[in-house]
């Protein structure tokens, strides 16, 4: 059986494997990384980083992106 | 914009280290449809676009970014700060927004009350200082306040952005003189941002001699936004021809067009 965490993503409380990666995160939820702009902990997590950058118990995450503004 | 057939050269609006062919800039919010929006923002000829930086909605995640119907490659994207009321909150959608990897340009919005939208001064020129000295280029939509203005530009703002009127009020220019004043004072380019509604609003906005005009809801919300889009980007073209023209001086009183000598007996 794998370990679970709860992370928040975006506002919400999500389960994820323990020591996943911001990229397995990504994955999960059907996002291109070339496409978003993820956040950790309020510090921006690079696009080469999302990959070994692991998450743990409590993060809060938040994945942004361009929507029609003025 | 083509002068050149009349005699009357216009340089290229230049920012920061970037040119740009026209001095219309739209924005992406509010249209009925996306592709109403592509085709007004085609219609306009305009090469900048805003963008706004918010959460991806995971519930529904095969709703799209707007970069699913604009190609980056022809269009250059201004990302801005809406939405944010502390400096701190525009500095850290800047650096999202810049991390997206298109330029390091940045609409700077620090908003400092919810019924007008007007912005907070103080917190605009916080983030202005710190934007700037992290290498953005930075485009600060402001009150229509020469002191503001000057503080922006000393902060090492690349444009500065007066508001016509209230960002999506569609009152038009409701203060031409201190437009002016601002554009006479500042030596960054001078946008007038918020408060366009209509072709005449745009065109006077740029006989004041301002470099550009960033609009959005005039287009997003008029009945037909394409055919207004056109109608703004010839507006836009007119009122800089007719400052670049320089218009004639006004008088009291009536001076005749015709001779007034040969009249018959």
């Amino acid at each position: 059986m794998t370990d679970s965490i709860t992370v928040t993503v975006n506002g919400k409380a999500r389960r994820v494997t323990a020591n996943a990666s911001l990229r397995d995160l990504l994955q999960q939820v059907d996002l291109d990384p070339r496409a978003v702009v993820v956040e950790l902990n309020r510090a921006i997590v690079r696009r080469p980083e999302l990959e070994v950058t692991r998450l743990g118990e409590g993060d809060q995450v938040e994945i942004v992106h361009f929507v029609g503004g003025g | 914009m083509d002068n050149r057939a009349e005699g009357i050269g216009d340089e290229p609006l230049r920012i920061g280290e970037r040119t740009f062919r026209s001095r219309l800039m739209v924005g992406t919010g509010k249209y009925r449809d996306n592709a109403t929006m592509v085709r007004a923002i085609e219609a306009s000829g305009a090469e900048v676009v805003t963008v706004a930086v918010r959460r991806v909605d995971l519930d529904r995640t095969k709703e799209e970014g707007v970069l699913h119907h604009l190609d980056p490659g022809r269009y250059f994207l201004l990302a801005n700060t809406a939405g944010c009321y502390t400096a701190d909150d525009a500095i850290r959608y800047a650096r999202l927004a810049r991390e997206a990897g298109f330029n390091e340009f940045i609409k700077l919005e620090v908003i400092g009350d919810e019924e007008t939208l007007l912005p907070d001064v103080a917190g605009l020129l916080q983030a202005a200082k710190v934007l700037a000295g992290e290498g953005f280029k930075v485009m600060a939509y402001t009150n229509e306040d020469l002191v503001t203005a000057l503080r922006l530009e000393d902060a090492g703002c690349a444009a500065i952005m007066p508001l016509a009127s209230p960002i999506g009020s569609g009152l038009g220019l409701i203060n031409p003189y201190t437009i002016r004043t601002i554009k006479r004072r500042i030596a960054a380019p001078v946008i007038v941002d918020a408060g366009v509604g209509t072709a005449s609003d745009a065109c006077l906005t740029m006989e004041q001699g301002v470099d550009g005009i960033l609009m959005n809801t005039a287009l997003a919300a008029a009945r037909h936004p394409v055919a207004m889009a056109t109608a703004m980007r010839h507006a836009v073209d007119a009122g800089r021809l007719a400052f670049l023209a320089g218009r004639m001086p006004t008088r009291e009183i009536a001076v005749p067009s015709s001779p007034t000598s040969g009249m018959l007996d």
